[in-house]
């Protein structure tokens, strides 16, 4: 699933991600127009949610490890649910930190995808642009929010 | 910046410098509102480490409450709005 010309213009990435994330939605719309049971809210939230997060790593494409990361995980799930979790617990190595960050590293390491294969090089510039990448992420979904509430 | 330079000087790590982590470090501070306009050499590598988590755990909750909003948003939506969100695609 490559993505071609990615850059690493996040403007771009914004674009992309709105339009695959609001094609996504228009489709939960069309597909479920009157289901508005708690039950189907928290669902469908739960689809909403893995839909920002797969459309902003399809938008950022294959070049970032924590985008990668994401795709694997997404792709995994898709298709063979559980089995992924067991997968991913082995040969995860933690690499390169120095000590007395490390524990913060660490956490650090939980938070960002992929994390806890990379080394400390790699983990402070793959979490500088997956912050970037999701603060864009949260305003596109707030814009949206706020046109639907119109 | 790319990930692939940084995975190729992996193996044993020892050419990573200090510097080069401090650089980093520098350029994540840049990002977090919290400790934006502090002097860099005021905020410790722990210190930014530990308010990065803090705002990536911020982002993802507010993705939470957004996807819950727009759950809750998609029921009510009428033609109309659909049409303005639709229209969104365009620009």
């Amino acid at each position: 699933m490559t993505q071609k010309g990615v850059t690493l213009n996040t403007n771009s990435h914004k674009i992309k991600f709105a339009r695959s994330f609001i094609r996504t939605l228009l489709k939960m719309r069309k597909n479920a127009p009157s289901s508005s049971s708690i039950e189907e809210i928290r669902k469908r939230s739960q689809r909403i949610k893995i839909a920002a997060y797969s459309s902003i790593a399809h938008a950022v494409g294959s070049r970032r490890a924590w985008s990668r990361a994401i795709l694997f995980k997404l792709r995994n799930r898709a298709r063979h649910h559980g089995m992924m979790r067991r997968r991913s617990m082995k040969k995860r190595v933690v690499k390169n930190d120095p000590p007395g960050d490390q524990s913060k590293a660490n956490k650090l390491r939980q938070l960002v995808p992929g994390g806890k294969a990379m080394d400390m090089c790699s983990l402070l510039e793959e979490t500088a642009h997956y912050i970037r990448c999701l603060s864009t992420q949260v305003k596109v979904m707030q814009t949206i929010a706020d046109h639907f509430s119109k | 910046m790319s990930s692939r330079r940084s995975r190729s000087r992996q193996p044993g790590g020892s050419r990573i410098t200090d510097d080069q982590i401090n650089d980093l470090v520098s350029k994540l501070q840049q990002l977090l509102p919290e400790i934006r306009d502090r002097r860099s050499d005021k905020v410790s590598a722990a210190n930014v480490l530990q308010e990065t988590c803090n705002y990536i755990r911020n982002l993802h909750r507010e993705v939470d409450d957004l996807s819950e909003r727009l759950s809750g948003l998609l029921a009510t939506t009428d033609t109309a709005q659909a049409a303005i969100i639709r229209s969104l695609l365009m620009q």
